[in-house]
């Protein structure tokens, strides 16, 4: 199998300015095409074990990340997304085009992908279990899925839960994790191994870095896996960590607000989300430290064997 | 004629998408994703039936398309009951238009349409009691700029875009179906008395068969924008091969309707790019009666370059090196049709310079 690192870096940036590289995350494939090396270079860094097909391959999305022509590129330099000539999202400064391919790929997703109750979640597993963290940004949900990731847990995702309308479980779209401001530094000093992308300031959620995805994640996306707890993460600096039970209905309705297209499936979302929430345990969880948010959720997993 | 791009030719020839291979089937669906077409092209796959056949990730991208399709056709009904329930104490029979009647009577050209307005047709006389009752109802004028207002209330078809509160759904509210300053400006009256109820909804109409064919070609061929000409050209296919098929004595009365309503210009356009661009089968008499509204041949071959760029797919793949200028000409054509030329320029005057300031101010 051709992975981005096989390519090489040259080839990678030769395929990006000519017809696309065709980039393989999870169940998708999508044709990406820039001109700019700082992209090409990322993608390198950030995607080195992520699977490349060939153009036989048809893509899912298609990705046009633009500077503009004329003098426009000399002042204040941009970067335009592109989406097969529409244009979802407003111009950003170059420097920020790394986070801005990141959102790109997640809107493709979360705005097609309705084979899927598509969650605003991060997911990780172990053991077989998946545990799906929904949050809206600042609760720690990116962090917390980090710190899990960088102790062993699988990713499946970082932003989004593909729940399958089919059987309920979950597929895989492990990419980077996102991580904003203070949690950088954090994830620095608890994974001291763990490869950063550089942090890009002042974007609309202040100071971004990306965290790379474990290989072992990358080679098992294909791997779907059951679900086991819906866990809607709260840090609060100093709390300890609790885990308070959430009824059922409630935990279907706060899953339903975090959900991209619970109300455009109509039925098959309410069904989808039933199913999940029948066959998980839901919690509120608070915590202060990460060490101890490991042992919780070590704990849910002793509770099972 | 410039060659056909692939999702025209699709649409020509639905079959035609079985042999088609990997590359053709990636661009067929980022043409027909931007043309607003992909659910379309599911149902069509589905209704010659070979939607079973085709590969698995394409029919997963179909059914992506689909599933948005299916709750937007939902969302519209459940829209059109809203209005309904508002406007119930009116008397008046609620007549929808577009593709919020076509999926209303459940005509086959409502399958995988997508859209963004529900649009209805009133009397002028009932206007303000509609207004003020929709208004009750949760729907406000999102147009707030004096000018706007005027614009509308003065000299176009219709009222302010009424937008509802919660639902952000957006209802456009007719009284005629040309602008008042247009030089042709075919009776309403006519049009809503020949209006037919839906079956087991008296107060629910949809224009009369050659009406809603008239309707969607003078929409279509006096408009500035054509974003959706593709889309649109294929609802008056698919209207067309559907009251052919059902509707006894269709093909006659339709140039006898555009005559009497002084929409035969509009109608010839229709006919003649909806055979040359999809081949649809129209009869040799109705065409020879349409030719009544045909241009001067100068500007007939300019129309023809003009409408075979607009009606392409809006897609990158399409475009040529032409079609901005096309694309800047058929906007003036719009806005010309709709207003006489001293009026225009003041119309464009202000809203190249005056709106634009106010905007960029806030």
């Amino acid at each position: 199998m051709l992975t981005v690192a096989a390519l090489g870096q040259p080839a990678v940036a030769a395929r990006l300015r000519g017809r696309g590289l065709r980039l393989q995350t999870g169940p998708f494939i999508t044709c990406i095409r820039s001109a700019s090396p700082a992209l090409a270079a990322a993608l390198g860094r950030m995607y080195a074990d992520y699977p490349v097909m060939g153009e036989d391959i048809s893509a899912d999305f298609d990705v046009l990340l633009r500077r503009p022509r004329g003098l426009r590129r000399l002042v204040k330099p941009q970067v335009y997304f592109h989406y097969d000539g529409m244009e979802p999202f407003q111009p950003l400064p170059l420097a920020q085009i790394y986070p801005m391919f990141e959102w790109a790929m997640n809107w493709c997703v979360s705005s097609h992908a309705h084979s899927w109750l598509v969650i605003h979640a991060a997911v990780v597993e172990k053991e077989g279990a998946a545990v799906i963290l929904p949050a809206p940004p600042g609760s720690g949900k990116s962090t917390l899925c980090a710190a899990l990731v960088a102790r062993g847990w699988r990713l499946l995702s970082d932003e989004l839960t593909l729940v399958r309308l089919d059987d309920g479980r979950i597929d895989p779209v492990p990419r980077p994790v996102s991580l904003k401001n203070g949690s950088i530094d954090v994830i620095r000093a608890w994974a001291p191994h763990a490869h950063l992308s550089p942090p890009v300031t002042d974007t609309l959620k202040g100071t971004v870095a990306h965290m790379r995805a474990p290989a072992d994640s990358v080679a098992r996306a294909r791997e779907p896996a059951t679900p086991a707890w819906i866990v809607f993460p709260q840090w609060r600096a100093g709390a300890p960590a609790e885990m308070v039970p959430v009824p059922q209905a409630r935990a279907h309705l706060r899953l339903a607000e975090n959900a991209f297209n619970y109300s455009l499936l109509g039925a098959a979302g309410f069904a989808s989300a039933a199913r999940l929430i029948e066959q998980t345990r839901t919690f509120d969880f608070s915590y202060g430290a990460l060490d101890d948010a490991m042992a919780v959720f070590e704990a849910l997993l002793a509770q099972r064997r | 004629m410039r060659a056909l791009p692939l999702l025209t030719r699709v649409l020509r020839a639905p079959e035609s998408m079985r042999t088609l291979d990997a590359g053709a089937w990636e661009l067929l669906l980022r043409q027909a994703g931007d043309a607003d077409l992909g659910a379309t092209l599911a149902l069509l796959a589905d209704e010659h039936g070979f939607l079973a056949q085709l590969a698995a990730p394409v029919r997963r991208r179909l059914g992506w398309a689909r599933t948005a399709w299916e709750r937007h056709a939902q969302a519209v009904r459940f829209e059109v009951q809203q209005v309904r329930r508002a406007l119930a104490g009116t008397g008046l029979p609620l007549i929808l238009l577009k593709g919020t009647a076509y999926v209303a009577a459940g005509l086959p050209a409502a399958a995988g349409r997508l859209f963004s307005d529900i649009d209805i047709l009133v009397p002028k006389t009932a206007l303000d009691e509609v207004e003020s009752r929709l208004m009750q109802n949760g729907w406000a004028s999102n147009h707030h700029d004096a000018y706007d207002q005027r614009y509308y209330r003065e000299w176009m078809h219709e009222l302010p875009p009424l937008q509802h509160m919660r639902r952000a759904t957006v209802i456009d509210v007719h009284h005629a179906i040309l602008p008042e300053t247009a030089a042709v400006r075919p009776d309403p009256a006519r049009l809503r008395a020949a209006a037919r109820a839906l079956p087991g909804a008296p107060d629910l109409q949809v224009l009369a068969p050659c009406d809603m064919v008239l309707h969607s070609a003078v929409h279509l061929f006096s408009e500035g924008e054509y974003d959706h000409g593709l889309r649109d050209l294929f609802d008056l296919h698919r209207l067309l091969c559907h009251f052919g098929a059902t509707e006894p004595g269709f093909w006659a009365a339709l140039p006898a309707r555009a005559a009497e309503l002084s929409l035969g210009r509009p109608l010839f356009y229709a006919l003649r790019y909806a055979m040359r661009l999809l081949g649809t089968p129209v009869p040799g008499a109705s065409l020879a009666a349409a030719r009544a509204g045909r241009p001067p041949r100068a500007l007939l071959a300019l129309m023809d370059a003009l409408f075979d760029s607009a009606l392409r797919p809006p897609h990158p793949s399409c475009a040529g090196a032409v079609d901005p200028l096309f694309k800047g000409m058929l906007y003036i054509r719009g806005n010309w049709l709709r207003m006489p030329p001293l009026m225009l320029s003041r119309h464009l005057f202000h809203k190249a310079f005056i709106t634009r300031r106010a905007t960029t101010q806030v």
